[in-house]
């Protein structure tokens, strides 16, 4: 598609989004990568990095507050993106957040996901939700890639409009382990660190 | 000879020169056994693929026309800051700052080449954005490091910008005898400064025992500087028909190109070094960044315009 080629071919102009493949390498498997979130081209960043053929298969999970405003950024997210929009606000009883989540894992789609839920100031990422520990249960099978983005909090850091450019390089890291009876805040802090190990 | 003739004649050597390069290299590659020669000799020949894009590159820019090229130039700046910028660090506060650097003072540089407006295009970036750029990155109420930030980030903009900008501003000069030829002025520059850095490497690679600078650049030595500044200097002496000089003053333009390449290679060599790099980047397979390129080019171009338009306009 004409408009994905022209996101990609912009990103890669300013900021470059050049993968790194430290601890796994591209792989059809089904995959969760999750990474740190300090920009709005995280997304973009993290899904250009791709190779073609995997690209197809990946989706965005995209906070439906930010991304589904606006016809432009919700045409860019469903058409170019083939996100999946999820609610992170408040969502009325009884519905689970994360069900747009579990569709789309069901069809054999990766997904790309930023378990902090909000964009940080600071490079490292911080506490994790519980939506990655919630997937991770529920999918045994799906291997857990962390992902750190470099540089982005530099090029668009919280506030700015415009990217400025600089190189960042998406690196990703070796597929988390899973321990059985883990709990959920032993976990998280497990998976953090694992973004934060992909940043070395 | 027309021009066109002389430019053709020209691609036509480069590209007999990539052929042998790229001969000896698959030669080597064939015979080699040891496993660090086999390294250096891959290294090699990604240099010389690389050098194939790049010339393909260049001399498209170059027969397209004078856009085609100044706008080539302005990617380089591009490029080139955007690696500057990665190794230095920089804060929120610069965002702004690096915006109007990246976003407004090179479309404008370039923009005062193609309009051939000599006065601004001087001192565009010394004084307008020497004092604009502080003054953004002052506005964003950061003091912190406020300085080094600045310092660094001047120097940048100098280098990838403005000392860049000046290799297609030698289309903006008017050599009497001359006219319509200084396309081919720029490939003597580009030309005399990148053999000069190959053969440095050549004869560092064959012949190099005394260092010249171990800490700041320690493949540099004082027999790779003096063959390859020889023959730099030579060739560039035997390429003065395309150029307005006589001979011999061709010959002491390539020693002036020669010799700022080396100085620039070195001081951005030992400003790569206090930002922690290895290599400013990884854009060019074999040679690192787009700076690891430029470097010399940055150092040569300024006072190679300089020289030209004082002497012989």
């Amino acid at each position: 598609m004409l408009l994905s080629k022209l996101l990609i071919g912009l990103v890669r102009l300013l900021v470059g989004a050049m993968p790194r493949w430290i601890g796994t390498i591209p792989s059809p498997t089904q995959r969760i990568y999750f990474a740190n979130h300090s920009s709005h081209i995280d997304t973009v960043a993290l899904w250009s990095a791709l190779p073609p053929e995997l690209r197809a298969r990946t989706r965005p999970v995209a906070a439906a507050d930010y991304w589904g405003t606006g016809r432009f950024k919700r045409y860019v997210a469903l058409k170019c993106l083939n996100a999946v929009l999820i609610n992170r606000n408040k969502t009325e009883a009884g519905s689970n957040p994360l069900s747009p989540l579990f569709e789309a894992l069901d069809r054999g789609d990766s997904l790309i996901l930023f378990p902090e839920g909000t964009r940080q100031l600071q490079a490292l990422p911080g506490n994790f939700k519980a939506g990655l520990f919630h997937l991770a249960e529920r999918y045994p099978n799906v291997e857990l890639i962390p992902v750190y983005l470099e540089n982005l909090n530099r090029s668009m850091p919280k506030g700015a409009i415009l990217p400025v450019p600089i190189t960042c390089t998406v690196r990703f890291g070796t597929p988390l382990a899973r321990i059985a009876n883990e709990d959920k805040p032993t976990f998280l802090n497990r998976a953090r660190d694992a973004v934060i190990g992909a940043a070395q | 000879m027309s021009p066109q003739q002389k430019f053709y004649w020209l691609i036509g050597g480069i590209v007999a020169l990539l052929v042998i390069a790229s001969l000896i290299g698959w030669v080597l590659r064939r015979r080699a056994t040891a496993e660090n020669s086999i390294a250096v000799i891959d290294n090699l020949n990604a240099r010389v693929n690389a050098w194939w894009s790049m010339v393909f590159i260049f001399s498209a820019a170059f027969i397209i026309g004078t856009t085609a090229t100044i706008v080539m130039f302005a990617f380089i700046s591009f490029f080139a800051l955007r690696e500057f910028i990665t190794l230095t660090p920089t804060r929120a506060g610069d965002h702004r700052a690096l915006s109007l650097a990246f976003f407004v003072i090179i479309p404008v540089q370039y923009w005062l080449i193609s309009d051939r407006w000599y006065e601004l295009f001087t001192i565009f970036i010394p004084v307008y954005g020497f004092l604009l750029l502080p003054s953004f990155s002052a506005l964003a109420h950061d003091a912190e490091n406020f300085l080094e930030r600045t310092a660094k980030i001047q120097w940048g903009v100098m280098i990838t910008i403005y000392c860049i900008s000046h290799v297609p501003a030698l289309l903006l000069l008017d050599i009497p005898g001359y006219t319509g030829q200084n396309a081919l002025l720029l490939f003597y520059l580009i030309l005399v400064v990148q053999l000069s850095d190959v053969l440095q490497y050549v004869f560092g690679k064959l012949f190099g025992k005394t260092k010249i600078a171990p800490v700041v650049s320690p493949s540099k030595t004082v027999e790779g500087f003096v063959g390859g500044a020889a023959s730099a200097t030579l060739i560039g002496a035997a390429m003065w028909w395309i150029t307005p000089f006589t001979p011999l003053q061709s010959a002491g333009m390539a020693f002036i190109i020669v010799l700022m390449g080396f100085l620039g290679g070195l001081s951005l060599s030992a400003v790569k070094r206090s930002l922690g790099a290895k290599d400013w980047g990884t854009m060019i397979k074999g040679h690192g960044g787009m700076m690891d390129r430029m470097d010399s080019v940055s150092f040569a171009a300024p006072i190679f315009f300089h020289l030209t338009r004082y002497f012989f306009t």
